[in-house]
């Protein structure tokens, strides 16, 4: 019964990072990955940012969601993610302004996240305390994988860095910063990650 | 028993005597003279960038077809003959290989092999290519050699020089010999310059019935067209309709890319429409854009409505009511 527990712990975890991956898969969250991956520590610091509020707000909502109506559960929920993203919106601007300032707009977007509602719905609400931390983390860092990874492709080819290390000094190619270049290489990566998947 | 000669088969039952094959090397031979034109003015520059075009899409379109859909070979086809051309035309002829390079992957790998290959694109690969190289060089991609007769000894100096529409974008009116714009004295990309070459490719087109009349007519009527009406309200600050047409890149798009069949309307109809909006969208960048040339663009934007024109333009079908009849009212 307890390695049966800990296998299924080990599987809510992993599966977010290629299985069930938000972004790559499921195509949740798809205007946080296009807007903030045009470098890798930038993709990075997002999906890091995502993984905090989503193992929070997962581990609040399964210890209340016995308490909260069916039908008020959606505002509930917000009401759980909104004040978990205004902790790591001002614990970024006092300890990482630099990083807060090129994110911006995009860390209060967090709250309307589509991954961070879907697994509050799809799973906190329905799991323990400690799976859903899990699959919160599992999630999260799945998350925070595939935008740093499609940031580092897009900084690579765009600006010819990594990580904000110039190894060529010349310019990239152009569009790869810019907006058309974070579809291209978003859809291909997915292209990618499904041919690997079947 | 007599011999059963009654052939069963689905429609279509007569076949006209065309293929891809045909098509795609009669286009080929429509843009020869605007090469040749292109050879005069910049010398083995125009040789050199359009043989590593060629090349270059043909190689990226078998190494795709090989290792990646591991289908049969596609490339002599003439299509990516076709696209290595037409991207070659689109781009100065003192730009660096390997940026052609990059322009050839992208318009065959991206804009066309990704979609499923010949018929499955839709957006043409050749103008992929070149805006995805004009956002992503622009400085490479606006530096233009000055054209240059080829025995002029001068032309081994690079010497680069304003297009009439960059002179325009930057607001200065520009007095532009017609004569010189019609012959393709003029700076500009590798094959856009000369008029009078596009016009006898496209007459060959024309006659060959690669293309048909609706669509060069739509987009170079709505141009001169529109250009008009400006030219009419302030003669000082816009240009007139016929240094639109004869500037930049407006017949090699509206004769050669607008016309490619696989992203183009299926209909006479649904032609004009396409054909007037490319014309409408390619002003409308040039006169109040950021960038002088929008003749791309504005193809690229309008086969993005093909299947909405397609759907609105869709043929009579034989046997079909014209009129419904009228319905009773109800009650």
């Amino acid at each position: 019964m307890k390695e049966e527990t800990t296998m299924n712990n080990w599987k809510n975890f992993t599966k977010g990072f290629i299985k069930e991956n938000p972004v790559l898969v499921m195509l949740l969250g798809c205007c946080p990955t296009l807007g903030t991956t045009t470098s890798a520590i930038n993709g990075l610091s997002m999906g890091l940012a995502t993984t905090f509020v989503l193992v929070c707000s997962n581990i609040v909502i399964s210890l209340i969601k016995n308490l909260i109506p069916d039908k008020v559960r959606i505002p509930s929920y917000i009401v759980v993610i909104a004040s978990f993203v205004t902790v790591i919106d001002l614990l970024m601007q006092a300890y990482l302004p630099g990083i807060y300032e090129t994110l911006g707009l995009f860390i209060p977007l967090i709250v309307v996240n589509c991954i961070v509602l879907g697994r509050a719905e799809a799973f906190a609400s329905k799991n323990g305390v400690w799976a859903s931390c899990v699959d919160g983390l599992g999630m999260g860092l799945g998350y925070a994988l595939a935008l740093m990874i499609l940031g580092a492709v897009r900084e690579v080819l765009g600006s010819l860095s990594i990580f904000g290390w110039q190894f060529i000094q010349a310019d990239g190619i152009l569009v790869f910063v810019l907006a058309p270049g974070a579809f291209f290489g978003l859809a291909y990566f997915i292209a990618v990650v499904r041919r690997f998947n079947k | 028993m007599a011999e059963n000669r009654l052939a069963i088969a689905m429609s279509p039952h007569v076949h006209s005597n065309e293929s891809v094959k045909k098509i795609m090397y009669s286009v080929v031979i429509a843009l020869l003279p605007a090469f040749c034109v292109s050879v005069y003015f910049f010398g083995l520059n125009a040789i050199r960038v359009t043989l590593i075009s060629i090349v270059a899409c043909m190689a990226v379109e078998w190494l795709i077809q090989k290792f990646l859909l591991k289908g049969k070979t596609t490339i002599f086809d003439g299509s990516a003959i076709v696209t290595g051309m037409l991207l070659a035309f689109n781009v100065p002829a003192n730009l660096d290989w390997w940026i052609i390079v990059i322009g050839a992957i992208v318009a065959i790998g991206i804009a066309k092999m990704t979609f499923g290959g010949l018929g499955n694109n839709p957006f043409n690969p050749a103008i992929v290519g070149r805006v995805f190289l004009l956002i992503s060089f622009p400085s490479q991609m606006t530096t233009w050699p000055t054209p240059q007769p080829i025995w002029d000894i001068k032309a081994l100096d690079a010497v680069t020089g304003p297009t009439p529409l960059g002179l325009l974008n930057e607001g200065q009116m520009v007095d532009y010999n017609y004569m010189d714009m019609f012959i393709g004295n003029m700076g500009g990309s590798l094959g856009e310059m000369s008029a009078i070459a596009l016009l006898i490719g496209g007459i060959f087109l024309l006659i060959r019935k690669v293309i048909t009349w609706h669509i060069p007519v739509a987009v170079l009527g709505t141009m001169a067209a529109f250009s008009a009406i400006l030219w009419g309200v302030d003669p000082t600050k816009y240009a007139d309709p016929l240094f639109h047409i004869l500037a930049g890149g407006a017949l090699l798009g509206a004769i050669y890319m607008a016309t490619d069949m696989v992203t183009s309307p299926m209909t006479g109809k649904g032609m004009l429409v396409y054909g007037v909006g490319i014309g409408i969208i390619t002003i409308l960048i040039r006169t109040w854009g950021s960038y002088p040339e929008g003749m791309s663009f504005a193809i690229l934007i309008m086969n993005a409505l093909v299947p909405l024109i397609n759907n609105w333009c869709k043929p009579k079908r034989f046997g079909e009511v014209v009129k419904p009849p009228k319905e009773e009212v109800k009650k």
